[in-house]
């Protein structure tokens, strides 16, 4: 049984259709690459599954349940975890403080965790992600890559079963895209899925077990990476012919 | 410091200023304290909103008359001892306060601080029209005869009875400050859409808030017809409680409970003497200067700055 299926997901903003009759189904600890050009729609259908935009029609169910109606922050304790493109900090925060929240109000809240095991925690996580020696630091002051980091530290610390990650690569340097490819690449070990939407090819095609390809709203291929970037439509779609 | 030790600390606090308050025969001495503490009252409850999740309330007077109205409305109606009166206005103004809590699933930043003024001005309609509890003309009301504990007049009551809402306000915004829901508006205030999806239910937390500010700040008011003995609804609506409990938070510092504490005593006892040794009307020109001042100087209040100075310090 897959883990998260959308089916016919529709979404306008006014007069334009932004998503139009999408399907997309994710298997539990599967790693998907979710490409396309700028404008796509790849954003948006993020949005309406971590539930940050309302679907205007169409079904997303996670679990075996539909989630369309629900807020964002119950389809998060259902566990569907997000980054954001452009990286949004808790900037009053300490990265460790960042952390915090989710680990408070994230999958299997309300837990009754202390304070001693929410820090001991934190600390494993941003281990993980290579930031526990910039725990106390605040965060708004981050370097790129680092802020990047955070994003996902903080949605791997939300216990997610599911981790969208949107363009948490773009802008980087080819050694620090290859510290971020590691980390999304070791969330199979936690079971964890990824959606991974990204314009740098080379982590796409070293990421992926499956591509999907949305152009202006449909997506046009779904399969096995190498034959899916093989297929003309989706050459053509990104060189445009 | 765990929550427990705060309160009781806090309680003891106050005890120590009921006490020490027999000490003294200045009868001003009663009325100024009663005005700084209820400041503090206003202060503190303005900032759980506005402070922990950055939803800058402008209708704090609303809150305050709903609470001073609630008690003339009890007064005219079954003349209920003071205590059941700061109870019951507590609890209308919390329900205000939830409602206004709502509003904040559309409208945030400048716009929900309009939403709240004109709030302010609905309610103040609302009251001058109201004939029950007095309309334009205000409403008398007579100051109990027999006092409790042996006191002597009936401002020893009302002071007593502020220094006790002080503690709580400030036992219930630390409270809040230390709690999972201190952290979780925290994140609201700084990102809510992050905050959103990081599990926060952010509507519920908000209204929540809203809630605790606005009974809080009902609260300050419903003693205040006892103490003016006469209430026109100019008086229970004045300018001087939404600006002043925004000012005072601002002034201290907004991220802990110890700045609108700070700000409401240091502004509260600067008008005071100012009323005294000059006159009544320079308060608000008082409070906007020193606005002024500390917006360049000290943006994140005298909290924040000591904040600062202790981390440099560190290094």
């Amino acid at each position: 049984m897959s883990l998260l299926q959308v089916t016919g997901l529709t979404k306008r903003f006014g007069g334009f259709t932004a998503l139009d009759g999408v399907d997309l189904s994710v298997a539990p600890g599967e790693r998907l690459g979710l490409i396309g050009p700028n404008g796509s729609g790849k954003s948006t259908l993020v949005n309406c599954i971590a539930g940050t935009l309302r679907r205007d029609g169409g079904r997303i169910e996670f679990k075996g349940r539909d989630i369309a109606r629900d807020p964002a922050f119950k389809r998060v304790h259902l566990g569907v975890a997000r980054t954001f493109q452009i990286p949004r900090p808790f900037a009053s925060m300490s990265v460790i403080d960042n952390l915090r929240i989710p680990l408070l109000y994230g999958a299997g809240a309300p837990v009754t965790l202390d304070a001693a095991s929410v820090t001991g925690e934190a600390m494993r996580i941003l281990e993980q992600v290579g930031l526990a020696a910039r725990a106390e630091a605040g965060s708004s002051g981050l370097t790129q890559v680092d802020m990047r980091k955070l994003e996902l530290a903080r949605a791997i610390a939300a216990k997610p079963a599911l981790l969208i990650a949107d363009e948490a690569m773009a802008g980087l340097s080819t050694s620090e895209v290859d510290d971020i490819l590691v980390l999304l690449l070791g969330m199979k070990d936690r079971g964890v899925a990824v959606i991974m939407i990204e314009h740098v090819m080379r982590a796409v095609m070293a990421f992926s077990e499956r591509i999907a390809v949305l152009v202006a709203g449909r997506k046009i291929a779904d399969g096995d990476p190498r034959s899916v970037v093989a297929q003309p439509e989706v050459v053509s779609a990104y060189l445009g012919q | 410091m765990s929550n427990r030790a705060f309160a009781a600390l806090a309680l003891a606090a106050a005890a120590v200023l009921i006490a020490a308050s027999t000490l003294v025969t200045n009868d001003y001495f009663f009325s100024a304290a009663y005005t700084v503490l209820q400041f503090v009252v206003l202060a503190t409850a303005w900032n759980v909103l506005g402070g922990y999740a950055g939803y800058v309330n402008f209708g704090s007077a609303a809150f305050f008359a709903v609470g001073a109205y609630s008690s003339i409305f009890l007064y005219k109606w079954a003349h209920p001892p003071l205590i059941v009166m700061i109870v019951v206005g507590t609890l209308a103004a919390a329900l205000l306060g939830l409602a206004v809590g709502y509003l904040t699933l559309r409208l945030r930043g400048v716009f929900f601080a309009i939403a709240t003024l004109a709030l302010a001005v609905m309610l103040f309609t609302f009251v001058v029209n109201w004939d029950y509890v007095g309309g334009a003309r205000g409403a008398y009301i007579l100051q109990p005869r027999e006092l409790p504990f042996g006191l002597k007049r009936y401002i020893h009551v009302l002071y007593g009875a502020m220094v006790i809402m002080a503690a709580v306000a400030l036992v219930v915004a630390r409270t809040i400050e230390t709690s999972a829901i201190g952290r979780g508006l925290a994140a609201i205030r700084d990102d809510e859409m992050a905050a959103e999806c990081a599990g926060v239910p952010t509507l519920r937390l908000k209204i929540f808030a809203a809630g605790v500010s606005g009974g809080l700040m009902g609260m300050a008011g419903t003693t205040f017809p006892y103490y003016l003995s006469y209430v026109e609804p100019s008086a229970a609506f004045n300018l001087s409680y939404a600006v002043n409990s925004i000012a005072m938070p601002l002034i201290g510092g907004m991220m802990t409970w110890a700045g609108p504490l700070i700000g409401a005593l240091l502004l509260g006892t600067v008008q005071q003497l100012v009323q005294v040794t000059v006159s009544s009307e320079w308060n608000l020109l008082i409070v906007g200067a020193l606005l002024v001042l500390f917006v360049t100087i000290a943006p994140s209040g005298i909290m924040g700055w000591v904040g600062a100075w202790k981390r440099r310090k560190k290094k």
